[in-house]
């Protein structure tokens, strides 16, 4: 099993023609994933990698039923391309693109909720089903299937986390990244309630970072339910104030966002603070060598 | 992208805000030569630093004579660690009444918020933390903006002078105007003046606008330089190297923003000093390296260079390419230790075999080593600073 992403997700391409979109189209069709509609205005009827291209998601939608769509487009034109798979009906809409206007991710995310649709980022890797569907940028060959979920607001520091585990043999069940932006679609705690709901995943893996209280409300969120085992990470935890480090979501402000914070949030929790990938990769063994027993 | 006081003001005053008159003067004659035609005025460095007054950064005048010589003791001061080479001269207000305004971004609301106060002329996040019930927060939603209902209920709510709620209520539509037309993701009046006169008006302006935004506000990018007060960081933003200057000697280069920060908090569990973040992103090729180790080397404290490389897409024997190339076409003096990790890594560890890059296998061990030899060439006359 797994979350959001599986074998039955039809992926629709916005930005296929780009240099990203072309390269990772490929990519997610080499993993496995049906890519099934590439979107690029003004290209309607040609194909890409033998994906059919159409001017509007509209039609991609109509002619090949897809239910997921990623986009590559540019930040400048990334908003609209939310709004568009949104109204297209699109349930779960992928932005890999960064550097969106914050007021545009703003209104396009209102506008998500308001179709019933789900947005993952933006500014974020995408996510993975191990042996099911790849959607967005994750390298291909790290993956295992298993029961760990992981959920990440950093794109190499996921990878890292993953190969970390399937080096030891451990595999994953989906890992997703949610976006190093202010302003993102999911949050943690609403992909901790999608883990604790599925079925194959044992264990949770949360990558937190400087900036914001998406951390703080995971905590909450893990102090409200009686669920299953999270090992925590927060990365930046030597970060100073005010300075944004890489991630335009990953900075201080106001006595906001500081790592001390959200690591007493989650130990209040219960939830064990590791300092590396490697401990992390130590302690969901132990959870799951434990389960076993 | 912080903007300057003056610049705030320009943009307060583009959409309706009534600011003190005022004008930028960056020598004493000038600042004279405006207090001439202001009359009485206060003298204000353009530094983007808080606490600018108690730091000796705001001078009144009450004549000319006066006005030039308080810009001849700000200009060129030294306000934490920035040099002040422009000062607002404006003219004096009698201030009866401070409020604060301000429109920021609430993350975990996923829309912007309006938080007033009666409790102005201070640090809102002083406010924030021992008096929270003092500020009104708003939530805008983007599909409707503030509507002025929603200001009146505020401004009432925040117990703003009665008097002057017009002027107020006013001043506020004009701070989401003009926060909307240029993309920030702040802005703050604070103090929001009332003046003897019973006027309202904002007496400071503060502006952090989306630098993803940029690209629409062409005559703001411009300030772009200007608000970086660092130079390393000044010249690193011009290369396009995300990059930000730390205190310690250690210079850090790695790919993805959570793996760079993570780089970070290891030197330090070991005992070292990072001297600054910087993410060379995916797909790492050899100008990119080569960039990145020319902006770390620009900082003259940094001794050594810890890298660290998780290959995903990026293939570890890419990479260390990369760095050959790299390390071929530069002088690189100081020590350099990479931890090379993920696709490929034996193959990249083996090109960087008799190599300038000592291969580690993590950060901690990278850290460790380039310490060593740092300690080495300076000799036991220099402590550590672990």
């Amino acid at each position: 099993m797994a979350i959001l992403v599986d074998e039955k997700t039809r992926v629709a391409v916005q930005g296929i023609t780009g240099r990203e979109g072309s390269f990772h189209t490929r990519q997610m069709k080499a993993f496995g994933t049906q890519v099934v509609a590439g979107v690029t205005p003004g290209k309607g009827g040609t194909g890409a990698d033998g994906v059919p291209v159409f001017d509007t998601l509209e039609e991609a939608v109509q002619a090949t039923s897809a239910n997921t769509s990623v986009i590559f487009v540019p930040g400048p034109a990334a908003g609209d391309a939310i709004m568009e798979a949104a109204a297209a009906g699109i349930p779960l809409i992928v932005a890999i693109s960064e550097h969106i206007p914050v007021h545009d991710v703003a209104a396009a995310y209102r506008f998500v909720r308001e179709q019933g649709s789900r947005l993952i980022g933006p500014n974020c890797p995408g996510l993975v089903s191990s042996g099911k569907c790849k959607v967005g940028i994750m390298p291909n060959q790290l993956f295992k299937e298993g029961t760990v979920g992981i959920v990440s607001r950093s794109g190499t520091l996921t990878y890292e986390m993953v190969d970390e585990l399937t080096r030891h043999g451990i595999g994953q069940s989906t890992t997703l990244g949610i976006g190093g932006d202010p302003l993102i679609g999911t949050s943690f705690a609403e992909a901790l309630k999608l883990f604790d709901a599925d079925p194959g995943t044992d264990v949770i893996v949360l990558i937190g970072e400087i900036g914001g209280t998406d951390e703080e409300e995971a905590a909450e969120y893990i102090g409200s339910r009686d669920g299953k085992p999270v090992i925590g990470f927060i990365s930046g935890r030597t970060a100073p104030p005010g300075k944004r480090m890489g991630h335009a979501g990953a900075i201080i402000t106001g006595g906001v966002g500081g790592p001390q914070h959200k690591v007493e949030a989650f130990e209040a929790v219960g939830v064990p603070v590791a300092n590396t990938i490697q401990e992390i990769g130590d302690r969901v063994a132990a959870v799951l060598g434990a389960r076993v027993r | 992208m912080k903007l300057q006081e003056y610049v705030g003001k320009e943009l307060l005053r583009r959409a309706g805000v009534p600011v003190p008159a005022g004008e930028v003067a960056e020598t004493p004659e000038q600042a004279e030569e405006i207090a001439r035609r202001l009359g009485p005025v206060a003298v204000k460095a353009q530094v983007l630093v808080g606490g600018r007054g108690k730091a000796g950064g705001i001078k009144v005048a009450s004549s000319p004579e006066e006005a030039h010589i308080a810009a001849q003791q700000i200009l060129g001061m030294d306000l934490k660690g920035l040099t002040v080479t422009k000062v607002l001269v404006e003219q004096q207000v009698k201030i009866v009444r401070e409020y604060y305004a301000g429109i920021t971004l609430d993350r975990s609301q996923h829309c912007f918020i309006l938080m007033l106060s009666s409790l102005g002329g201070v640090d809102i996040e002083e406010v924030a933390a021992q008096h929270p019930e003092a500020i009104i927060r708003t939530w805008i939603d983007p599909a409707y903006g503030l509507r002025g209902y929603q200001i009146r209920r505020a401004v009432f709510a925040a117990d703003f002078d009665r008097a002057a709620l017009r002027d107020l209520s006013a001043i506020i539509a004009g701070l989401y105007r003009a926060m909307l037309a240029t993309d920030a993701m702040l802005a703050e009046i604070n103090p929001l003046a009332v003046t003897e006169s019973g006027s309202a008006m904002a007496a400071d302006a503060k502006f952090d606008i989306d630098d993803s935004a940029l690209y629409r506000h062409p005559d703001l990018a411009r300030f772009k330089t200007e608000s970086i007060s660092d130079p390393v960081e000044r010249r690193a933003s011009e290369l396009g190297v995300p990059y930000v200057k730390l205190e310690g000697n250690i210079g850090v280069i790695g790919n993805g923003a959570g793996l760079v920060m993570m780089t970070l908090d290891i030197i330090k569990q070991v005992g070292g000093q990072p001297a600054n973040f910087l993410d060379i992103g995916g797909g790492a090729r050899a100008e990119v390296v080569r960039r990145a180790i020319e902006v770390v080397l620009l900082d003259p404290k940094v001794e050594g260079i810890v890298m660290n490389i998780f290959g995903g897409i990026t293939r570890g024997d890419e990479v260390a390419k990369g760095l050959l190339e790299a390390a071929s076409t530069m002088d690189i003096r100081v020590p350099i230790a990479i931890r090379l990790a993920g696709t490929r890594e034996a193959e990249g560890r083996a090109l960087l075999k008799d190599s300038a890059f000592t291969p580690e296998s993590d950060v901690a061990a990278a850290t460790l080593a380039v310490m060593a030899q740092i300690r080495g060439r300076s000799g036991a006359a220099v402590g550590g600073n672990g």
